[in-house]
C-alpha cells in the first residue's frame, strides 16, 4: 500500500519521536512563530469582516421597512468601497513611512512583497487583511446613523473619503507610529497616547464621522415636531439582535487579534485574557442598559439593551490586555449606562441618529480611551485626553468639510417624497419585504 | 332573537368562545378590531421617546341567539370576558327584526 518512500518517512517520524524529547514551553521556532501570527492575522480578519454582518443586521433591524433593502446595499457597497480604497491608497498612507509624523505615503498601491521582508514575523498580506477590515468597520459606523434619508451615492463617495483619507491620516498617527506614538508626544504628556484595538482609532472615527454627517444632513422628516420626539420603531428586532451577536462575536477578532502576535506563550496568554475581557465588558454593557432603562422608562427597552452590549464592547477596545474581569465588566457597564443617557440627549439636540452609533461608538469610545489610564500603568490621563481631543478635532474638521462639500455640489438628502414613500422604493425601485404590509409605518 | 356585538380583549376569545358553545351558541362572527373608549390610549417608550398607542387592538364578536339564549350568553361573556383590569371592552345587545339563512330560505328562529 504505502511507497517505499512513505515507508521511510513513516520510519523517520517514529525514530523522531523516540529520540527527540520535547522540553515543557520550548520556545518555538520562529518558523511556527511566523505562522501563528499570521493565522491570528487571518482568523481576527475574517472574524471582523463579518462584523459588516453584524452592522447590516443591526442597522436593517432598526430602519423601517420602506427603507431595509437600501440600508442593506449600503451595507454591502461600503465594505466593497472600503477595501478597495484600502488597497488603492488607504494601507501605505497608514503605514508606510509614517516615522513620527502626520501621515505615510499618498497615492501608493499596496501589494504584499513578502520577499523583501527578511526578519518580518508574519506574512504581509495577512497584516494588510486585517487592517482592511478595521477601515470598513469604520465606514459601517457612519451608515446607520445617516439612514432612512441620505441618498446613496453621496454616501459612497463619503465613504471613499473617510476610508481613502479620514482613517488612514488619523490611523497613522498611532498605529502607523507617527506622532501620537512618538518619544516627543511621550515627554510632552507623560506617556506616549495608546489604543490597543480602536476604541478612538475606529470608533470614535467613525462616530465623529457619522455626528457631522447627521447635523449637516438633518433628521428624518416629522422625526421632531412641536418640541417632542416622535419614535420611528424599527422593522425587525430579531434581526437588530442577531446583529450586534454577530458584532459580539467578530469583537474577539477586533480585540483578540489586535494583540498582533500568537507566537509565544506570552501572546497566547495575552490573546486568550483579551477575549475573556473583551466578552466580560460586552456582558457588563448589556445588563447596565438592561437596568438602567427598567429603572429609568419602567420597561426593559430592547434595541437601547442592544446598543448597551455594544457600548460596553466599545469601552473595552482601548484596553482589553489590563484590566482585571471584574474591571473589564464595570468598564463596559459605564458605558451601557452612558448610552441611556447619551441617546435622548442627542435627540434633544435634534441630532438624528437612527441606530445610536454616536452614542455606542462616540461617546463610549471616548469613555474606553479616557478609561485605559486607569487600568493601565504605562499610560496617562493627559496623553489619552490629547490623543481623544487630536484626532476629534481632525476627524470633526475634515469630515465636516467633506459632508459640506457633497452637500454643495451633488447634494446628500433624499427629496422629501422620496423620503415619505422610502428609499427602497425611490432609489431601488423594490421593497424589502414585498409580501408584508407597512406595519412599521404606524406611527 | 337578539343579537350581540362583543368588543373584548384579544387573549380572551378562546375562553369566550369555549364558554359560549356550551351554552349552546354554535356560531359567531368575529374580526380583529382597534378602537378606544374610556382607556384612551396608552403610553409606550422607544428608545427614550415616548409616544401615544391611540387605538388598542380588540376583537369584535357578534352573536345571534334566542332571547332566552342571548341573555344567558350576555352573563356568559361578561364573566369570560372580564380580567377586571381596564379596556375589558363592551357588550352591544340589538333587538332582531328578521334572521333569513341563504340557502334555504328559511326565516326566525329556525335560520337562526
Amino acid at each position: 500500500m504505502f511507497t517505499k518512500s512513505t515507508l521511510q518517512k513513516l520510519i523517520l517520524a517514529a525514530m523522531g519521536v523516540g529520540l527527540v524529547s520535547v522540553p515543557a514551553f520550548a520556545a518555538p521556532s520562529a518558523d511556527s512563530s511566523y505562522i501563528f501570527n499570521t493565522l491570528l492575522f487571518l482568523i481576527g480578519g475574517f472574524l471582523v469582516m463579518w462584523m459588516a454582518a453584524g452592522f447590516a443586521m443591526l442597522e436593517a433591524g432598526l430602519v423601517r421597512s420602506k427603507n431595509v433593502a437600501d440600508i442593506c446595499v449600503k451595507n454591502v457597497a461600503l465594505y466593497a468601497l472600503a477595501c478597495i480604497m484600502w488597497m488603492l491608497m488607504g494601507y501605505n498612507l497608514m503605514y508606510a513611512g509614517v516615522d513620527g509624523g502626520y501621515m505615510g505615503t499618498f497615492f501608493s498601491l499596496w501589494a504584499p512583497e513578502d520577499a523583501g521582508l527578511e526578519g518580518s514575523t508574519y506574512a504581509a498580506g495577512s497584516d494588510f487583511f486585517f487592517q482592511m477590515v478595521f477601515v470598513a468597520t469604520t465606514a459601517s459606523i457612519v451608515s446607520g446613523t445617516v439612514a432612512e434619508r441620505i441618498k446613496l451615492f453621496p454616501f459612497l463617495i463619503f465613504t471613499a473619503i473617510l476610508a481613502g483619507l479620514i482613517y488612514p491620516i488619523q490611523g497613522s498617527w498611532e498605529w502607523g507610529g507617527g506622532w501620537l506614538n512618538s518619544e516627543g508626544f511621550a515627554s510632552a504628556f507623560g506617556a506616549e497616547f495608546s489604543d490597543f484595538a480602536g476604541s478612538t482609532l475606529v470608533h470614535s472615527t467613525g462616530g465623529w464621522a457619522a455626528l457631522t454627517g447627521a447635523i449637516i444632513l438633518g433628521p428624518r422628516l416629522g422625526r421632531y415636531v412641536g418640541g417632542g420626539v416622535k419614535p420611528m420603531p424599527g422593522s425587525s428586532m430579531p434581526l437588530a439582535t442577531l446583529g450586534t451577536f454577530i458584532l459580539w462575536v467578530g469583537w474577539f477578532g477586533f480585540n483578540g487579534a489586535s494583540q498582533l502576535a500568537l507566537g509565544t506563550i506570552g501572546d497566547a496568554q495575552s490573546v486568550s485574557n483579551i477575549f475573556v475581557n473583551t466578552n466580560m465588558a460586552a456582558a457588563g454593557g448589556a445588563m447596565a442598559t438592561l437596568l438602567v432603562t427598567k429603572a429609568v422608562y419602567k420597561k426593559v427597552d430592547l434595541s437601547m439593551t442592544l446598543n448597551g452590549a455594544l457600548a460596553g464592547l466599545v469601552s473595552i477596545t482601548a484596553e482589553p490586555l489590563t484590566p482585571l474581569p471584574l474591571e473589564a465588566t464595570l468598564i463596559g457597564a459605564v458605558g451601557g449606562t452612558l448610552v441611556v443617557f447619551a441617546i435622548p440627549f442627542l435627540d434633544k439636540l435634534k441630532i438624528d441618529d437612527v441606530v445610536g452609533a454616536i452614542s455606542v461608538h462616540l461617546v463610549c469610545g471616548i469613555w474606553g480611551t479616557l478609561a485605559v489610564a486607569t487600568t493601565n500603568p504605562d499610560t496617562s490621563f493627559m496623553a489619552q485626553l490629547v490623543g481623544v481631543l487630536a484626532i476629534g478635532g481632525f476627524v470633526v474638521v475634515s469630515s465636516g468639510a467633506a459632508w459640506l462639500l457633497l452637500k454643495k455640489t451633488v447634494g446628500i438628502r433624499l427629496e422629501a417624497e422620496d423620503e415619505e414613500r422610502g428609499s427602497d422604493l425611490a432609489e431601488l425601485g423594490m421593497e424589502a419585504y414585498p409580501e408584508f404590509g407597512t406595519g412599521s409605518q404606524k406611527f | 332573537m337578539k343579537y350581540i356585538i362583543a368588543i373584548i380583549k384579544p387573549h380572551r376569545l378562546d375562553p369566550v368562545r369555549d364558554a359560549l358553545a356550551e351554552i349552546g351558541i354554535n356560531g359567531m362572527t368575529v374580526s380583529e378590531v382597534q378602537g378606544y373608549g374610556r382607556q384612551r390610549g396608552q403610553k409606550e417608550i422607544y428608545r427614550g421617546a415616548e409616544y401615544e398607542v391611540h387605538f388598542l387592538p380588540k376583537v369584535k364578536l357578534e352573536i345571534a341567539a334566542e332571547a332566552a339564549v342571548a341573555d344567558q350568553a350576555v352573563e356568559v361573556l361578561q364573566e369570560t370576558a372580564r380580567t377586571g383590569q381596564i379596556g375589558d371592552g363592551k357588550l352591544f345587545i340589538f333587538d332582531i327584526n328578521q334572521v333569513v339563512r341563504i340557502r334555504t330560505g328559511e326565516t326566525g328562529a329556525a335560520a337562526l
